[in-house]
């Protein structure tokens, strides 16, 4: 259990996926202008990285080590995560018209971000067992929500600032305060494990 | 939009225009704003980031030759599925190759060698490039395009590893600038990379800026 525990406060925050793995810096950059749908962007790379290394971890382990096709996994990923993400745009589409419209070419976007592909990249490489991969995901997918969603309320004000020298307005300063972010979640290292 | 039709070429460019427009106007990093995983991930160290910015470039001459020359018998429909399949295949070419005969620098890029796969600069090449044009205009393409991520590859870890720690290490040599106790390891720090990235696409965006007001004022 402690383990388990050390493998989330990690994944979660010491090797945050965007501030230290930098992983889906596209989607954090596109899509945090307005909380909601930072939000929900949040909660869908979160569902689809939950779904994703179940499926990816079912098939490694049963169907590509046994036959010795591990070279194979970085193709058959990308496939299975493409499908996940086909399958979240149909239900956001339905049933969450409105941040569908606000997510817009960030969700079809989402089969190539690399927070997806990459955390289930890690569950393989790292030879993690089912349960700690499970954790392991699910701290890689909530540090994404956690920092998409601190930045768009970050985001949301710095908007509103008059006084940033207009070159630096927009991508620049975004990354400039991220990279603050990072300094102060560079706190956090030496926990977990 | 029809990509298998031969009259759908795109009208004939400048061959030279082709190849030019990637390295500095529209270079795919700095100014495009893609690929920014990568360069944020590897840049610590200069010569991981060149290698890192040669590595996508040989995935994206291989997918932009690969699709120019298939281009045409690809439905529309399926042009997606069928492009990272391509993709997929160059990377994991790409990986096997560097896992084989550069194991350091396979070691040192980790996760960010298979996820080449999910770069944008190459989906976007294959798709809004070679899938239209025929072989030689998508060669001197990738090649462009090649030589721009190079360039911002080799600016980004220069910048970082000479402020973090002092000195480029170049292979063999270790070209020692300032004393290590000059130096800021914040650079080489995760945070350091956002912030340097920042700061320049802050300047070629000032820079873009003034050159804009510039010829306003001309007019």
């Amino acid at each position: 259990m402690h383990d388990f525990i050390g493998l989330f406060v990690g994944a979660f925050l010491v090797q945050n996926v965007v501030l230290a793995s930098f992983l889906g810096i596209c989607p954090l950059l596109g899509v945090s202008k307005k909380q909601s749908s930072a939000f929900g962007m949040g909660v869908a790379v979160l569902f689809v990285i939950m779904a994703a290394s179940v499926m990816t971890f079912a098939i490694y382990h049963n169907i590509l080590a046994p036959f010795n096709l591990q070279f194979m996994r970085t193709i058959v990923f990308v496939l299975i995560n493409a499908s996940f993400v086909q399958f979240v745009e149909m239900f956001i589409k339905k049933f969450m018209p409105p941040l569908y419209k606000s997510l817009g070419i960030f969700l079809p976007l989402m089969a190539t971000n690399c927070a997806i592909l990459g955390a289930v990249l890690i569950n393989i490489d790292r030879r993690l067992s089912f349960g700690e991969a499970m954790v392991n995901a699910f701290g890689i997918s909530a540090g994404f929500l956690l920092i998409i969603f601190i930045f768009s309320t970050i985001r949301e004000r710095l908007e509103l600032s008059s006084n940033i020298p207009k070159g630096f307005k927009g991508i620049p300063i975004a990354l400039l305060v991220v990279g603050i972010m990072s300094i102060a979640f560079a706190g956090f290292a030496g926990m977990g494990s | 939009m029809e990509a298998n039709a031969d009259v759908n070429l795109a009208p004939k460019q400048d061959l030279n225009e082709v190849f030019l427009v990637g390295i500095i106007r529209e270079n795919p990093v700095l100014v495009m704003l893609l690929s920014l995983c990568p360069i944020l991930g590897v840049s610590s160290n200069f010569v991981n980031s060149v290698g890192m910015g040669v590595i996508t470039g040989v995935v994206i001459l291989f997918t932009n030759i690969m699709i120019s020359l298939s281009g045409r018998f690809i439905p529309n429909e399926i042009r997606i599925p069928v492009i990272i399949t391509i993709i997929a295949t160059a990377v994991t070419i790409m990986e096997m190759l560097t896992n084989a005969f550069l194991p350091d620098l396979h070691a040192a890029l980790g996760i960010f060698l298979p996820l080449i796969v999910v770069n944008c600069i190459v989906f976007g090449r294959a798709e809004g490039f070679a899938l239209k044009n025929k072989l030689l205009p998508s060669i001197l393409d990738a090649l462009g395009i090649t030589i721009g991520l190079v360039l911002a590859f080799g600016l980004m870890g220069f910048v970082r590893e000479l402020l973090g720690t002092g000195a480029i290490g170049l292979l063999v040599l270790d070209l020692r600038i300032f004393p290590a106790e000059f130096a800021v390891p914040l650079f080489v720090m995760p945070a350091g990379a956002f912030i340097v990235l920042g700061v320049i696409v802050g300047i070629i965006s000032t820079i873009k800026i003034s050159k804009a007001s510039k010829e306003k004022k001309n007019a």
